[in-house]
Formats: structure tokens, sequence, C-alpha cells
């Protein structure tokens, strides 16, 4: 047979299916830039002229052209910081555990299901649970008390927040940071195990540093997530009016989101531009946090020469 | 063995079978490895030569389904023992590995992290030097010894690496063909180190290079298929092989 029988002449044809696929995706990606954009051009739009120094200044307020979000942006801010200084350690040291310690076997094929599985779960869900549990103790607490120095319950307080998103973002944390400690390759701790190194000098010295930018994105994406979350937190009672600042984790708080989607229900137009100011805030926040985790990340993968 | 003094034991494989769940990747082998040799295990891929190496130091301990049966002694001491401590072993039967895998760090603390880390008391300004000598690398870096250790080529890591294994003063040292990734020039430069270094210590190395076998080995070994068909001096095994399969073998029949 020649050749020109064996490989009819479909050229035209590949290449045809090539650029339709590179349009697709194209295609796709564009969707996603301009939805975004547009997002974020009808909220710069409605916000901006509501947005100035009084409105982190102030608390909220019957009148639109007096509400604030001095309460919400501190209260997130709390939260947030409680959030991370929990989840951070737990979810890092259990995705240590997993990829470093565990043996394969079938206790450890149940662990990863379950992770997975409560990484899926709705976080309306968490928020019940943190209702039970940390707001009201299983009710086997009603008066409050002290307890080895600890306010129990916990009732509708920064800290009962801030445990309820870190049980929320646990999963999503430990499963990231496995993905970072999985893509360390193994040629590295067979050096140092080689050399008598024990798992944990290993794991400190070689492995966490090689897995440390991968684990910060794990970060940015619990804190991002945490950040935005509203219905765990109404559900556990959150409250939508607050005109204090908290001082303490056992204080009573409202977040961001919750103040925004108070503004947004209300029949007033101008508190839907108000609303659109405190969304302006939400995403600078968030995207300025997402920066400092990228410039720590950056600096992390410097360091390794 | 060129010379015709008793060597003592220094590793001694009995019966030994290493299975991969249910598989069998060696199957009932028998050698020693003498003090200040040279010893080679040839084969060809999968014969399960890579495998008995890495049973030495007990790095199969770190693949999950691997086990280990029959016995395996050093300096008499049963390594797989409940109460050896694998790390204590490692740290006197040092590895290199195929790939050169130094460390993200400087020359300097590629050397000096593993002892760090055992509580050396010694000077370690001192310590690299002489272990960057024995690797035959200090000329090339003394000069930039906090340079990292990823800028150095290929064949000057695998020197390094050979420091840093030097640096932990092993009594052994294991290579899983260690030259494998390497140009001829810098081949060449391990095979003098190895030659060097049985001076002070004992060396095993694998290699699917039959010709390398041949100019570093005081005693070859050659496994097939998961078993050890003969181990002698390297000269007399080369020349005249007592298995027919060895002789397939390194004439180039198979493998």
């Amino acid at each position: 047979m020649k050749r020109s029988e064996l490989f009819p002449d479909m050229l035209e044809k590949r290449h045809k299916r090539d650029r339709l696929f590179y349009s697709l995706t194209v295609g796709a990606l564009w969707i996603g830039v301009v939805a975004l954009f547009v997002l974020i051009a009808g909220v710069l739009w409605e916000g901006l002229p509501w947005l100035d120094w009084n409105f982190l200044q102030e608390f909220p307020s019957r009148k639109p052209e007096k509400a604030g979000f001095k309460a919400a942006f501190w209260g997130s801010i709390w939260v947030i910081a409680l959030t991370t200084m929990f989840t951070v350690p737990i979810g890092v040291a259990g995705a240590i555990y997993l990829e470093e310690y565990s043996a394969n076997n079938r206790f450890h094929k149940v662990i990863e299901l379950l992770i997975a599985n409560l990484a899926g779960v709705p976080s309306i869900i968490y928020g019940m649970l943190g209702l039970i549990v940390f707001v009201r103790m299983f009710q086997e607490t009603t008066d409050p008390h002290t307890f080895f120095g600890i306010q129990v319950p916990f009732g509708r307080s920064v800290l009962a927040g801030a445990l309820t998103l870190s049980l929320l973002v646990l999963p999503v944390l430990t499963i990231t940071s496995r993905e970072a400690l999985r893509a360390v390759p193994d040629s590295l701790r067979q050096a140092a195990f080689g050399l008598g190194a024990t798992r944990w000098q290993c794991t400190r010295y070689h492995v966490l540093p090689a897995a440390a930018p991968g684990i910060m994105t794990g970060v940015v994406l619990a804190i991002s997530r945490a950040l935005g979350e509203t219905a765990p937190l109404i559900m556990m009672g959150a409250l939508t009016y607050v005109a204090f600042t908290p001082s303490s984790v056992y204080d009573s708080f409202t977040v961001m989101p919750i103040q925004i989607f108070n503004w947004a229900s209300r029949p007033q137009t101008d508190f839907h531009n108000v609303a659109a100011a405190g969304i302006i805030v939400l995403l600078a926040v968030l995207l300025s946090m997402n920066a400092l985790v990228v410039v720590l990340r950056n600096r992390a993968e410097k360091r390794r020469l | 063995m060129t010379s015709s003094e008793p060597h003592s034991v220094v590793l001694a494989a009995e019966n030994v079978s290493i299975y991969y769940g249910d598989t069998a990747a060696v199957r009932d082998v028998s050698f020693d490895v003498l003090k200040h040799e040279v010893l080679a295990i040839i084969g060809p891929s999968g014969c399960g030569k890579s495998t008995m190496l890495r049973s030495f130091n007990r790095m199969n301990d770190f693949i999950s389904d691997c086990h280990v049966d029959g016995s395996i002694t050093f300096l008499g001491d049963d390594i797989n023992d409940s109460n050896l401590d694998p790390v204590s072993l490692r740290q006197r039967i040092g590895m290199v590995f195929q790939r050169p895998n130094p460390f993200a760090k400087s020359i300097r603390a590629n050397i000096t992290w593993a002892p760090k880390m055992a509580g050396f008391t010694g000077d370690y300004e001192e310590l690299v030097e002489r272990t960057l000598n024995e690797a035959a690398l200090w000329d090339e870096v003394k000069d930039k010894l906090d340079k990292s250790a990823l800028s150095l080529s290929g064949g000057q890591q695998q020197r390094l690496c050979i420091a840093r294994s030097l640096a932990m003063s092993p009594e052994v040292i294991l290579m899983d063909e260690p030259c494998s990734a390497l140009d001829p020039i810098a081949t060449g430069r391990i095979e003098d180190l190895m030659d060097a270094l049985k001076e002070n210590y004992t060396v095993a190395v694998v290699t699917h290079n039959l010709q390398q076998a041949g100019r570093i080995a005081d005693r070859t070994a050659f496994m097939y298929q998961g078993e050890l068909i003969e181990v002698g001096a390297t000269s007399s095994l080369f020349t005249q092989p007592k298995h027919q399969k060895t002789e397939d073998y390194i004439t180039g029949r198979f493998g």
C-alpha cells in the first residue's frame, strides 16, 4: 500500500478541530473574565459615591447616609484572625499526619473519605452544628459561668463564630495541604532518611519548606471562604445590628457579608448603594489578604535557593 | 579480591526474600559484603538488585506493602530486629541514589545538615572540608560553599551527595546506580571515587553497566529474576562464569 492510502488526507479537518477547541477554551475564559468585570464595574458604579472615610468610622444606622461598616469590618477581622489561628496549625498537622506518618491502611482510607465528604457538607449544616455545640453547648450549661478560665457557653460570640468557621474550612485546608505535601518529590525524603534523619526532622526541614507555597495557597482559599461565609453565622446567631466593635472573644459580633445582606434586603434604594459600598470594602479586604499571602509565598519560594 | 587475606563480613544476607504484596521481588538470596571491598550487584532491569540493596539500610520500610523474610545482619546484629533503631542503622549505612538529590540548600548545609540533626559535636568547618575532599569535590566548590547545591552540575551534585553521606562517618555506603543519570566523564570520576572510598569504607553498588562492574568491583553478584545466580571475584565471574545464565548475560545474549 502506498503511504497516501494508509494516511488519507485529513490534515485540514484536524487543524479545523484544533482551532475549534482553541476558540472554545478562549471563549470559556472570557465568559469568566467578562462576568467578573461587569460585576466589579457594577458594584463600583453603585457603591463608590457612598464610600468615604466615614463609612468605615460609623456604626449601622437607620439613615442610609449615616450608615457605616465599622462593626462588621472589625467583626470580620476578629473572626478571620481567630479562624486562621485555629485552622492553620490543625489543618497542616492533620495533613502531615495523613501524608507523612499514617500507614496506608483501612483506617487511613476511612479518614480520607470522611474529610472529602466534610469538605462538601453545605455550610448551613456547620451553622447548626456551631449553634448546638459552641453557642449552646448542648444546653448543658444554661447559666454562663467560668470553666477553667473559659466562659461557657460561648453564646453568640466571636469565639463561637470563629470555631464554627474553623470546622467549615478545616477539611478544605487539610485537603489542599495534603496535595502540597504529596507534590514534594520522594527523592527528597529518601535523601533525608538515607542520612539517618527521623520522620519529624525530614518533615520539618525538607518536606514542609518545599510544600510551604502550596500550603499557603490552601490558606488563601480557606480564609477567602471563611471571609465570605454568611449562612452558618446567621444560623448560629451573629447579630445584624451591632453598634460596637468586639473587644474580647466573648463579645457578640456581626461580619461584613451579613451586614451587606441586611442592607441589600431593605426596600430603600439608597441602602442598596450602601450595600455596594460594603461589597467594595469586603473585596478590598479579600484581595489584600490574598496579596499578603502571595507575597509570603514568593518569599518562601525564594528562601529555598 | 586482590589480596589473599580473609576480609571480615560487614553485611550478611541469608535466605532473604522480599515481597511487594504477594509478588516476590527477591527470592532466597544469600551473600556477604566484606569489609573494605567494592561489591557490585548486576543484573537486568527488574531483577531485584535495587530492592536487595535498599533492604540493607531498611529503606524498604517506606514502601507500605513491602516485607522482608530471612535474615540480614550488620556486623553480626540482625537489622530487622525490633530492638534495632532504623534511624541509627541509616546513620551507619549511608546511601547514594540513582538521581542526584541534593537538598535545596547551600553546599555547606548539605554536608552539615545530617550531622547537626544527629547532634554532631565536632568541628563543622573541618567536616565540610574533609568530606568534600574525600568526594573529590573540594577544589571545585571551596570558593562557593554558600552557593546553592542546585547550581552544581549533575556529576558534582552526585559527588556532593556522596560527601553528604560521608559526613555521618558511615561504615558502609550503598549506591543505587549512582552513575545512571550522569555523562561518561562524570561517571569516570565517580568510579575513581568508589575505588578510593574502599580504603576507609565498604561500598556496595548496584549497576546495570557491566563494564562499570568490571572496572570497579572486587566482587560481583549477578541477580536474575529475583534470584542470586552467582557471586564471586569480579575477574573470575567475568572470565569463567559458573552458570550459563551469567555467561549469557555478560556476553550480551540478553538483558
